[in-house]
């Protein structure tokens, strides 16, 4: 996250015995109108009717549309999924951070570039890419259409990099000294890892894994072509919301788009949070 | 340092363990099935469909194919472009200026990036469809159609698009500080100057690396388009949808020829931005 309420750098500041930034002009002024103007009609705007049509049939119709069987269970199994794959990933992300670190080998910077194409790839193309070898006519004899584990497999390759690439700088500042310190003191590997290195990470593996969580909380794109797309089965919120689009429910399609915002929300501003108390601290 | 290095380069039997796994889940989960995918589109499964490049090219000059590609560049222009217009201006004002709300305007603006497409579809269809959107009467009055048009879908890639720049530029902007700027404005420049001469030169690449990451992001976008899009063949069928609407009605081999083309157009962009960081890392 970005931090741009860091005072600017030394000189700028005895500079200006204020400290803060520039007052606006005229000019910014305007500038500023012209930006928030585009802002509100792009995002604000359209996001307030999302909420505004949840909450057009009050509050008994919101929660009436999210506790219908098949829209809960579509949401239970979104959470579920999510929840699964971050686990994962805070493990598996952090040691795949710590072997292109740590380790060295032939290949490694290879490695590091394979990491973000999960990001790179067009969504809907990722859902392709893994259905060409665990899809039908697999080559493997492994179809994962319409199946949950299908699910789970098209969030682990979506969210791949995001622990791996906040854990990854973190890793590379840690001073080596304190391992060698606990090391001298005849910690074990596994003890100075778990007691020294792993609570230096916590910040960074807790920031990826929440915008690997959003991120599998909202996925879509991955899910077209994979999830079958069966109530109570194989359906998540955002196709969900898709389906009740299509069937001209538009109030129903706010209801659950609105818990995702929510959660968008929480993860971000938790992630605001989180930045500016490790700024402080460090 | 001697000791630093025997830590470092200590090779246990849990070394080669971690990294066998490590390189065995990338494989598995990324490099394999991306190889598929190349062999799928050479060497299609269907039956009665051609193998080799010139099977591929072919489907790629298919009319609907290349209508489908033009309407996702000319998405992603106008996005790319909106974006990166609104990052400067944004970045300069929340890095340089002082004004009430702008801690909250700078978590709002990350927003975008976090909602799910398909909420970001909804959003739109919500404020400009001109059955029911907030806006959509008054729009269609005057004769502005945004839902099921070119417009919006341009909206709907910017809006998923939106912080890229703005992300790479703000640090930058925050590192060099303001005493250039201050200098060339005591020496007589006038804002354009200032920002033209000193500004834009420190910040460019990583401009270009917002631009490059935006542009990347818009050709693949998926579900926002797909809500606001008609989604019909020459009737705004972009290449992402070209490729679910083709993998769904039995023609994969076209599916994937268009997915190849977007698989190269991710990884270019990824090496350029591997060259862009390169520079910036240097100084």
């Amino acid at each position: 996250m970005t931090d741009v309420l860091a005072p600017p750098a030394g000189p700028a500041r005895t500079r200006r015995p204020s400290g803060g930034p520039f007052r606006l002009s005229t000019a910014s002024g305007i500038g500023l109108g012209i930006g928030l103007v585009w802002f509100s009609i792009l995002v604000l705007l359209p996001l307030a009717a999302v909420v505004g049509a949840a909450a057009a049939g009050g509050w008994s119709a919101f929660a009436g549309t999210l506790t219908d069987p098949q829209t809960f269970a579509a949401l239970r199994l979104t959470v579920v999924e999510a929840v699964l794959v971050t686990v994962v990933n805070a493990v598996i992300g952090t040691v795949v951070a710590w072997v292109l670190v740590r380790d060295d080998f032939v290949g490694k910077r290879l490695l590091d570039v394979v990491i973000d194409i999960p990001f790179a790839l067009p969504t809907i193309v990722a859902g392709l890419v893994l259905l060409s070898l665990y899809g039908p006519d697999s080559p493997v004899g492994f179809n994962i259409v319409n199946t949950r584990t299908g699910i789970f497999l098209a969030l682990l390759f979506v969210t791949l990099p995001f622990v791996v690439r906040t854990v990854q700088p973190v890793l590379l500042e840690i001073e080596v000294e304190a391992e060698e310190a606990a090391a001298s003191l005849g910690a074990s590997r596994f003890t100075t890892f778990r007691r020294v290195i792993l609570p230096s990470l916590v910040p960074a593996i807790t920031a990826g894994s929440s915008l690997g969580f959003a991120r599998a909380i909202s996925e879509f794109g991955s899910l077209v072509l994979i999830s079958g797309n069966t109530p109570y089965r194989t359906e998540v919120a955002s196709l969900k919301i898709l389906k009740f689009l299509e069937g001209d429910n538009q109030a129903g399609a706010a209801a659950v788009a609105v818990l995702l915002l929510l959660v968008a929300v929480v993860v971000i501003v938790g992630l605001d949070i989180l930045s500016r108390r490790v700024a402080r601290r460090g | 340092m001697a000791e630093v290095k025997e830590i470092r380069q200590h090779k246990s039997a849990v070394t080669y363990l971690l990294r066998f796994f490590v390189i065995g889940y990338l494989f598995v989960l990324v490099v394999w099935p991306l190889s598929e995918v190349v062999q799928r589109t050479f060497a299609p499964v269907e039956p009665d469909a051609a193998g080799g490049f010139g099977a591929f090219l072919e489907r790629l000059q298919d009319p609907s194919v290349t209508y489908a590609f033009g309407l996702t560049i000319t998405c992603a222009f106008w996005a790319v472009l909106i974006n990166t217009v609104f990052g400067l201006g944004i970045s300069l004002l929340l890095v340089r200026y002082d004004f009430p709300g702008r801690r909250i305007l700078s978590v709002l603006i990350d927003l975008p990036m976090s909602v799910s497409p398909v909420v970001v579809g909804l959003a739109l269809v919500l404020a400009y469809s001109s059955g029911s959107g907030w806006f959509g009467e008054g729009l269609e009055s005057v004769g502005i159609f945004i839902i099921g048009s070119t417009p919006g879908m341009v909206m709907a890639t910017a809006f998923v698009s939106l912080p890229l720049v703005i992300r790479e530029i703000i640090p930058v902007l925050e590192e060099i500080g303001t005493d250039s700027e201050l200098a060339a404005s005591s020496l007589g420049a006038n804002a354009w100057q200032t920002f033209r001469r000193i500004t834009l030169p420190s910040i460019k690449w990583a401009l270009a690396y917002g631009v490059v990451l935006s542009l990347a992001r818009s050709l693949g976008e998926f579900g926002a388009v797909k809500i606001v899009s008609p989604g019909a063949e020459f009737r705004g069928e972009t290449a992402t949808l070209l490729i679910q609407n083709r993998y769904t009605n039995y023609d994969e081999s076209s599916a994937y020829a268009a997915a190849f083309v977007l698989v190269l157009a991710a990884v270019l962009a990824l090496v350029v931005v591997t060259f862009i960081r390169r520079p910036e890392d240097r100084t």
